[in-house]
């Protein structure tokens, strides 16, 4: 018989003083240790059994994992061990980044919300993933300490697959910088779920758009979308789209016909692939209306 | 097995315990504490039947290790009464019939008492919203939703 509520396995918890003491000691445990923040993920995969660790590392004590601030200069920091209500309530978020706002409130639900956190759902590097479309829009980069100490990853560069980046053994990602948006720049995200709100997304949509003289649209657009491939990827072809020409209605839903195209999805018990292809159009098609409606100079 | 010794504030008692490091808070406070109001749902962070205040804001019980909330302060559902006194949410619940099998009632009061801490007046989709990880296949959530409001009055 299934145990229905199984404890979690045994395992020592690590919490180290110093980043430099964390990287030594997942380095030296290789496979066995993994650095925790919040635990949402992995405490649910260790009672499932599907993922196997002797130690748990504890990051929320390390230098710089705390910070949330705002430079108008250099952009946001966001923690490892800050948490996505954290995020999604902060004021400097909402103003200046409300496409992550939106995007860290629409995950599960508010005591969740208070264990998850950004850098964690950027590290488990889901499919899914609700918060890294817009931090790869945002142009994401990522703080991460390692042996040989402190060095930067775009985010556009981490995901190797699902599950899969390129951090190395040893290495803790520490923060996330999003520069400063560009100007006038507005975002939406958009999810579909099995529920309206605090289901894992069937599809997500993420859409920055701001003006910009060198297209002659007028207009820029990043378009990323989350569970239609095997990790969230930016709709190149679809932005092409919004930047050649005057944005009109016919445009946008060109632009949506061009993201549909670019879907590689799965099928899995929250939707099919055929279901995910056609809603990742409907959902882009939404998206970049609403950006644009806020964005843009009609008439 | 590794112990970790832990000094906690729970209901406004102050415990030291020895608890073993892959001890989760949920498991902690009804075993070690007898704490048994909190409940074991789902295990997965998804039901919120062992909602508690972890320093004031709610959590999953059972998505957080007894050993690293050293010193930290809880508040369970036990600890919502004051001086033999129900809380004006709990008072509520009773009122509006919002408790039928009571197995959510916890943990959706917790939830409850942090959202009227947060937003003494919140509208009905704010109260909604708020329970999102509280799951009741007992009522429907009206009498809940209905009592939420009644408290917030």
């Amino acid at each position: 018989m299934i145990n229905p509520h199984p404890e979690l396995p045994e395992l020592e918890y690590v919490k180290p003083a110093s980043l430099v003491e964390a990287s030594r000691f997942l380095k030296e445990h290789d496979s066995e240790a993994r650095p925790f923040a919040g635990g949402t993920d992995c405490f649910v995969r260790m009672r499932d059994g599907v993922m196997k660790l002797k130690y748990l590392v504890d990051v929320k004590g390390l230098n710089g994992t705390q910070d949330l601030s705002f430079d108008p200069k250099k952009g946001l920091t966001i923690g490892a061990a800050v948490t996505m209500n954290k995020v999604a309530d902060n004021a400097d978020v909402t103003s200046h980044y409300p496409l992550l706002s939106q995007a860290a409130g629409s995950v599960a639900s508010y005591q969740l919300r208070n264990r998850a956190t950004v850098i964690g759902n950027i590290c488990n590097a889901s499919p899914a993933g609700d918060t890294i479309g817009a931090c790869i829009a945002y142009e994401g980069v990522l703080n991460v300490h390692g042996e040989s100490g402190m060095h930067q990853v775009p985010l556009s560069n981490f995901f190797l697959g699902p599950g899969k980046t390129v951090l190395k053994t040893g290495d803790i990602v520490v923060s996330i910088t999003l520069p400063l948006p560009k100007e006038g720049s507005f975002g939406v995200y958009k999810k579909l779920g099995r529920n309206i709100i605090g289901d894992l997304s069937i599809i997500g949509v993420a859409v920055l758009g701001y003006p910009c003289q060198e297209s002659p649209s007028g207009y820029q657009f990043r378009i990323v979308l989350a569970s239609v491939a095997s990790v969230p990827f930016e709709a190149f072809k679809a932005e092409a789209v919004l930047a050649k020409t005057k944005i009109t209605n016919d445009v946008i839903a060109e632009a949506a016909l061009a993201a549909m195209e670019s879907v590689k999805p799965i099928d899995d018990v929250r939707g099919s692939a055929r279901y995910r292809k056609y809603m990742a159009r409907n959902l882009t098609r939404e998206t970049i209306s609403e950006v644009w409606a806020k964005i843009g100079k009609h008439g | 097995m590794t112990l970790t010794h832990i000094t906690i504030t729970v209901n406004d008692l102050a415990e030291t315990l020895d608890v073993p490091q892959n001890m989760t808070l949920l498991t902690m406070l009804r075993e070690k504490l007898s704490l048994t109001g909190t409940k074991n749902g789902c295990t997965a962070g998804e039901c919120g039947a062992c909602t508690v205040l972890l320093n004031g804001e709610p959590v999953n019980s059972c998505m957080v290790l007894a050993a690293e909330c050293d010193g930290a302060d809880i508040t369970t559902v036990e600890g919502l009464a004051r001086e033999g006194k129900l809380s004006r949410v709990q008072e509520a619940i009773i009122k509006s019939g919002g408790v039928q099998c009571g197995f959510c009632t916890p943990g959706m009061l917790i939830s409850a008492s942090a959202l009227l801490k947060r937003d003494p007046h919140p509208t009905e989709d704010e109260i909604r919203k708020a329970i999102v990880g509280n799951l009741c296949r007992c009522t429907g959530y009206v009498r809940i939703v209905d009592a939420i409001k009644e408290a917030a009055k």
